[in-house]
This record gives C-alpha cells, structure tokens and sequence, in this order.
C-alpha cells in the first residue's frame, strides 16, 4: 500500500494558505513554475505573502499575476525585474525585496528539507550580503553564516507524478523545484501526467514522495517561453 | 583593438580538453562560438545543466530546456539535468574547470563588481556571486574602458563588490593580463594597441615587464 495525495485540484491543493505566509515557489524564469497553483492563490486572494522564488516572473505571468493582485509583500529571489509592475512596486517602497545568491538560495531550501539549520558558503563574503552576518575561515578562506529557510508552502511543478507524490521533471524545469519540494511544510506539487503508483521506475524518480503532501494534475499549463532564441536551419 | 568577438576568441584559447565550463551572459557567452577543433569541453548552465548545446532550430524550441539566461536552448549528447542546489554543489565544490564572467570593473587584486549600479534599477546577483567566491580560475571578458573613455581596471572597484579577491585573468579589446599581488600583469596587447594605450586605458597598477607580444587569434 501507499499513502494516496491526490487532490482534486488547485483549489483543494492551496487549502491553509493564510495572510502573511511565507510560501516558496519552484521554478527558474518561467520555465518550470506552478503555474496553477499561482492562479489558484491569485483566486483565493491571501495577502502579505512572502515570496521565496528564484524570479520574480512578467507582467501578467508567473508570480507577476500575485504582484499585480498586491498579494506579495516581500520577494526573496536572485534575479528580478523583469517586470515592469515588480520595478514599480519595488521603487514606491510598497514591494519588499531580499536579493541573494543563486547557489545561497538554493542551499537555503536544502538545508530547510534536509534538517540543517545553517551553513557557511563563500558566496557573498566581502560585499553587501555579508552584512551582519557572522564570518569564520575554513581551509584559509572567509565564509558567511546563512540559514536554512522557513516556509509554510512549497508550490513545485513537474513532468510526471504519481499517486504517492513521487516525480520526475523535465529538462532544466527540475530548477529549484526539487530543492523547495524539501523545504515545504506542505509541499504541493502540480504535474502534467498523474499515474498510479507502481508505473513510475523507482531509479528514475527525481524527487521522493515523503517530501511531497499534495499532488493533482494541472488542467492547463502554458509554459510560456521567456527569451526565444533560435538558429535557421541551414 | 578587439571587438567582442574577438575577446571571446582569445578566451576560447584558455579552454583545455576535457574541461568544464560556466560562461556568464554577454561577451563570455560567445566563447562558445571558438572552441577549437576537436576539443571536448563541456558548459554547464547554472540553471541545471551540463552538455548544454547551440539554439535550437527554428520551430524546436522547448519551454522547459533554457540556459541560465533564460534562453531556449539544446542539449548536446551526454547531457544531464539536475537541480539548482545540485549545480552550486558542483559550482562552490570547485568541479567547474573554468568560468567566464562579464564585469562593470576589476580591480588590481582581482575585486570584481558586475551586478549593481546604485541609483538604478537592481536586478540582482543570479548566481555570479557563487562563481566568484568559489571557481579557482575565473576570467573576466570585459571591455577596458567605459564609454566616456575611463577606465574600468581600477586600483579599487567604486561599485558594490561582486567578490573579492578572485578573478585570475582578464581579456579586453586592448590587453590579456593576469592578476597578481602587485597587480595587472601584462601578458599580450591586442593586434595594433601599444603598450603605451594600455597603460593608459589603465588606472590599476600595470606592471609591464619585458617585451609584450601581441595576441595571436
């Protein structure tokens, strides 16, 4: 037997997101973002969030649609704006903004899954991160002291799940979803094909179940191309 | 003088076989246009990738294969995806041979600022603050002067620090210099600039010892 955590749909997958939450959201630019667990916040309406997310998403996409709504309050990312409502919010003072290091960042949503508290990493030490933040020397060089994250949600986008919360991704959206799936109080994860348990093969499971709380199939999801490049064909 | 085609050819003769590599956006990003013939280097994309291929054809692109840039991209054969905490691992782990970075300035002790400008718009680090705190061998490809003329290779960087102490090498249109305890060591001057324009273009400490070549390309 497995534990089933299927749940309808994103409705019932956000169910508990109160006010003031501080909740993580997978993804890298647009690519790999829940995107129907966004709109089902956007829906639901909870203000004050903090936002833990590598970006911030676009105008009308990604978590642009929970700026545009002024649910967000504060963003703790490592590369914003590009968004034209994110920069404004952001220099009227109503949008808060935590700036940090990519590999910070993620070892953060790491260490918050994997029990560690805190950590030292080298990423930052000399310049305006390392603000007030405690210094130590390992093997002859400064490291800084961070700290594992602590959200109540981690919102996660996959390929493929299964009924026990088991996934695998796709290309380069596994991002940060693996790591946040970790780190979630509730980790709600949204896939694009739902089996039953017993048809994924165990050796190619990215992320183990017991870190995933919630699972549903994702009605629509766009995924929509942030920088399309491309060459001719000769 | 180069321009930045040609920075990027000249940095492309710092790869080695077998090497793995993390280009920045910008400049270090053309690097992968010179790979030279039959050498076997692999960029890794901080975003989750390793083996990361060309744009793909028009009509193939995929939402889900982007480098760190957010462009659509291609993987090559041998490819493997894994997740951002797995891909500072390798970065802070020291597993990456070679990373190539863009830089608003450079100081004389290898100081490098590239990600903020006070007073404008702050879009944030991405992941250049990991690389530079942790790659033992980071090139800097960057032009040598702005565009009033002053110089970017300074005594001290003047904008918020990206990382201090660690760039090894910089390539410009003008010079290739490594960074060393009494500073810029000039190695080469670009086709048709004189050692006099580099010192000019220079307010860092230059030491200049011997006969300069000039950069074969």
């Amino acid at each position: 037997m497995s534990i089933n955590k299927v749940v309808a749909g994103p409705k019932e997958a956000i169910q508990g997101i109160q006010d003031n939450m501080t909740i993580m959201f997978g993804g890298f630019g647009l690519c790999g973002i829940p995107e129907n667990a966004i709109a089902a916040v956007r829906e639901q309406g909870a203000k004050g969030l903090t936002c833990i997310s590598n970006n911030a998403g676009v105008d009308g996409f990604g978590l642009g649609l929970l700026l545009e709504t002024r649910q967000v309050k504060k963003m703790i990312s490592s590369y914003v704006g590009e968004n034209d409502e994110f920069e404004r919010q952001m220099l009227s003072g109503e949008l808060e903004v935590d700036l940090i290091p990519q590999g910070t960042l993620a070892e953060r949503c790491r260490a918050a899954g994997a029990g560690i508290p805190a950590f030292f990493t080298p990423a930052g030490f000399g310049t305006e991160v390392a603000l007030g933040k405690e210094v130590r020397w390992f093997n002859g060089k400064p490291h800084i002291l961070e700290h594992a994250f602590d959200a109540s949600f981690a919102f996660v986008k996959a390929q493929k799940g299964d009924t026990a919360g088991n996934l695998i991704f796709n290309a380069t959206a596994r991002n940060f979803n693996h790591a946040m799936a970790m780190a979630g109080k509730v980790t709600v994860a949204e896939v694009e094909e739902l089996v039953p348990v017993g048809e994924l093969d165990p050796n190619e499971i990215h992320t183990p179940g017991i870190f995933v709380q919630r699972i549903f199939k994702g009605e629509t999801f766009e995924k929509r191309i942030e920088q399309r490049t491309v060459r001719p064909k000769a | 003088m180069l321009d930045k085609n040609g920075i990027a050819q000249r940095i492309a003769q710092e790869l080695k076989d077998g090497y793995y590599v993390n280009l920045g956006i910008g400049i270090p990003t053309l690097v992968a246009n010179y790979i030279p013939q039959g050498m076997d280097v692999e960029f890794q994309s901080e975003n989750g990738m390793l083996g990361m291929g060309p744009f793909p054809f028009e009509g193939e692109e995929d939402a889900d294969l982007i480098n760190a840039g957010k462009q659509t991209i291609t993987a090559l054969p041998g490819a493997v995806y894994f997740d951002s905490s797995t891909s500072f691992a390798m970065i802070r782990g020291q597993h990456v041979d070679l990373t190539v970075l863009g830089a608003m300035e450079v100081s004389d002790s290898g100081d490098i600022a590239n990600w903020k400008i006070p007073g404008r718009m702050v879009k944030g680090m991405g992941g250049a603050m990991d690389l530079v705190a942790s790659a033992k061998n980071i090139i800097v490809a960057m032009m040598h002067t702005n565009k009033a003329g002053e110089s970017k290779l300074l005594r001290q960087c003047t904008l918020p620090l990206t990382g201090v102490k660690c760039v090894t090498r910089v390539v410009t249109n003008l010079a290739v210099m490594d960074i060393t305890d009494q500073g810029f060591k000039l190695l080469e001057t670009a086709p048709g600039v004189s050692v006099e324009q580099v010192k000019n273009a220079t307010e860092g400490r230059l030491i200049i010892e011997g006969d300069i070549p000039e950069m074969k390309l």
